[in-house]
């Protein structure tokens, strides 16, 4: 049966298409001597992040391969693909997340404002620091509203007054007027959406320069969600962020540009099947698998 | 159309597992009916015939050839400082390699081992243990039949268990709260001092508090260590020590004795009269046991209510 089925994808997969080489500067003229049908179009400008052949590995399982991505600057970038295409891991690897996976190996560059940060020479807590991240499942510590704001903070040892931090980072958060006279209650004692504002204004009160959001609304209701959605709109005149998401509709919503990733790619795994502007990807793409996708007729 | 009344009393193979299922509670009722009232026979039995020595004289008498003048004193001052060195040992080690374990060791073969060691050490008897510390600390340290000698043995014995507890304490707090740390760019250690060790806390009293109450009742590997059974002075520091290093450290190198090791001494004794403190020990020991087991269960379902 099984060598059957590997007969029958033998059949039907395609050889693989030759695709032009990209031009990894992604500056004006760049852009334009690309192949107008690239469905990998880089974004031009500053970029923050800078992919180069990016494969990880946990053990002997190929999460993700060859994935080569340019994130810009103070813009909400979004990958969205099926269930198990690596969009986590491939987020958890901008921050050395997966450094926590013992088996985990990652391959490429990734280049963060120019540093390799998987260089020997690199610390993955300076990594982090600069990087935050928000979870899919909101996770506050089991403690006081302000002394979770204030504990990444504390222990990166940010000079200040804990209230103020506090303040400043739930107002950005835009938690501050729901939470303002309850700040010694317990964080687990919030609301689903506002343990996850709480996460938000966490990872802001350490001063990142990213912020990398894997699936944050998959376990929240509809309005908590747009809150989320709002708070990025807002959060993304100074930062840059990177949201990994099952919800087209949040992807079209909030983000500027738009990854498309698939699990299964001649016979690769986790790859990246289109990248562009998020109103091209969702309007006009250049893949079929795209369009398939995200007119929902698969995945 | 007529219609068909549907059978619902139960019938063939539905009333065949129903039987084998209202059996089988009587089976489980009967097992735990067993072992409770033997229990209660004994805590009975226990009761009857040690409660007309206890006395608060029983408590702080020394032995004595005369049953009835013979007490506990000795015993319940080296019991009580064989537990303080027992803890201050064997805590800090036990936790560490419970934080290393879980925390640190790289995930390799070794860490493997190790792990599978611990589980058997945990379940080494005691007398061994008791082989161990003569020959390590009374011989080798020369720390003779001291109250240190004893209380490290008692902590060697110990430390399995408590790292065993600790490592399941440590493994029960979430992933996501460690991730979430780390992820705000703290370093291991401060994930695990702010975030996992609080956490892991209530679970880590109540095993050592467990682990414990076991090596109060601990006799074997201190008749090997030579808990002597008749000392007619205080083993340990005396009050006046708790000023002078010296005097305190001189205390703790006494030849001691403990609780069990006196219940063990007059329940051997020929002589019938004894057989009453044998059982009055039993009950002061089993009040300690209890009160401790009383005290784990208080401060786990304290924490876990916050």
């Amino acid at each position: 049966m099984r060598e059957l089925m590997a007969e029958f994808r033998k059949s039907v997969t395609l050889p693989r298409p030759e695709r032009p080489r990209r031009a990894l500067t992604p500056d004006a003229t760049a852009a334009e001597s690309v192949q107008p049908r690239d469905p990998i179009r880089q974004p031009p400008g500053e970029t923050v992040f800078r992919l180069q052949d990016v494969g990880l590995w946990y053990g002997t399982k190929h999460a993700i391969s060859d994935i080569s991505l340019d994130i810009p600057v103070n813009r909400v970038t979004a990958l969205i693909g099926p269930s198990g295409c690596g969009k986590s891991s491939l987020l958890r690897c901008l921050n050395r997340m997966n450094d926590l996976i013992p088996t985990a190996r990652v391959e490429g560059r990734v280049e963060y404002h120019g540093a390799d940060i998987y260089d020997h020479s690199v610390d993955p807590v300076e990594v982090r620091r600069r990087i935050g991240m928000v979870f899919q499942k909101p996770n506050p510590f089991p403690k006081s509203i302000q002394d979770n704001v204030v504990f990444g903070a504390k222990v990166n040892g940010i000079e200040g007054d804990s209230g103020e931090i506090a303040e400043h980072a739930l107002r950005q958060a835009a938690l501050w007027d729901e939470v303002k006279n309850d700040l010694k209650m317990s964080g687990l004692d919030l609301s689903g959406g506002q343990q996850q504002r709480l996460c938000i204004a966490r990872a802001l009160a350490v001063q990142p320069d990213v912020i990398l959001m894997d699936e944050p609304c998959s376990a929240l209701d509809p309005i908590a969600t747009l809150k989320i959605e709002d708070l990025i709109r807002e959060l993304v005149k100074e930062y840059t962020i990177i949201i990994v998401t099952h919800n087209m509709q949040q992807a079209a919503r909030v983000s500027d540009y738009t990854a498309f990733l698939l699990a299964q790619e001649h016979g690769l795994n986790g790859t990246l099947i289109e990248y562009g502007p998020t109103n091209e990807i969702f309007t006009q793409p250049r893949e079929q698998r795209t369009e398939d996708y995200i007119t929902g007729r698969f995945g | 159309m007529a219609s068909e009344s549907i059978r619902l009393r139960a019938s063939g193979a539905v009333a065949r597992r129903q039987l084998v299922s209202r059996v089988s509670r009587y089976f489980f009722l009967a097992a735990t009916v067993l072992g409770v009232s033997i229990l209660v026979f004994l805590g009975y039995d226990t009761i009857v015939s040690g409660a007309s020595r206890l006395s608060l004289d029983f408590l702080t008498n020394y032995p004595s050839r005369f049953a009835e003048k013979a007490g506990l004193r000795p015993a319940v001052y080296g019991t009580f400082w064989l537990m303080l060195i027992t803890v201050f040992s064997s805590i800090p080690v036990a936790i560490g390699t419970a934080i290393w374990i879980e925390e640190f060791a790289p995930r390799n073969r070794v860490l493997t081992i190790v792990k599978i060691n611990l589980a058997n050490l945990a379940g080494v008897p005691s007398i061994i243990y008791g082989i161990l510390g003569l020959t390590i600390f009374v011989r080798f340290y020369g720390m003779d039949r001291s109250l240190l000698a004893g209380g490290f043995t008692l902590a060697l014995m110990i430390i399995p268990m408590t790292v065993i507890t600790s490592q399941e304490a440590i493994r029960q707090v979430p992933p996501s709260l460690r991730d979430g740390a780390l992820a705000l760019g703290a370093t291991r250690w401060q994930a695990v001092r702010h975030n996992v060790l609080p956490n892991a806390m209530p679970g880590i009293i109540t095993g050592t508090i467990l682990a414990i109450s076991r090596a109060v009742g601990e006799t074997a590997a201190l008749i090997m260590i030579g808990g002597f059974t008749f000392i007619r002075f205080d083993p340990g520091p005396n009050l006046a020590d708790f000023a002078d290093p010296a005097g305190f450290w001189a205390g703790l190198q006494e030849s001691f004795t403990i609780i069990p090791i006196q219940i063990y001494a007059w329940t051997i004794d020929s002589r019938r009269e004894f057989q009453a403190n044998a059982s009055a020990g039993i009950i002061v020991l089993m009040t300690g046991v209890m009160a401790l087991n009383l005290l784990a269960a208080l401060i786990r379902e304290r924490f876990r209510r916050n």
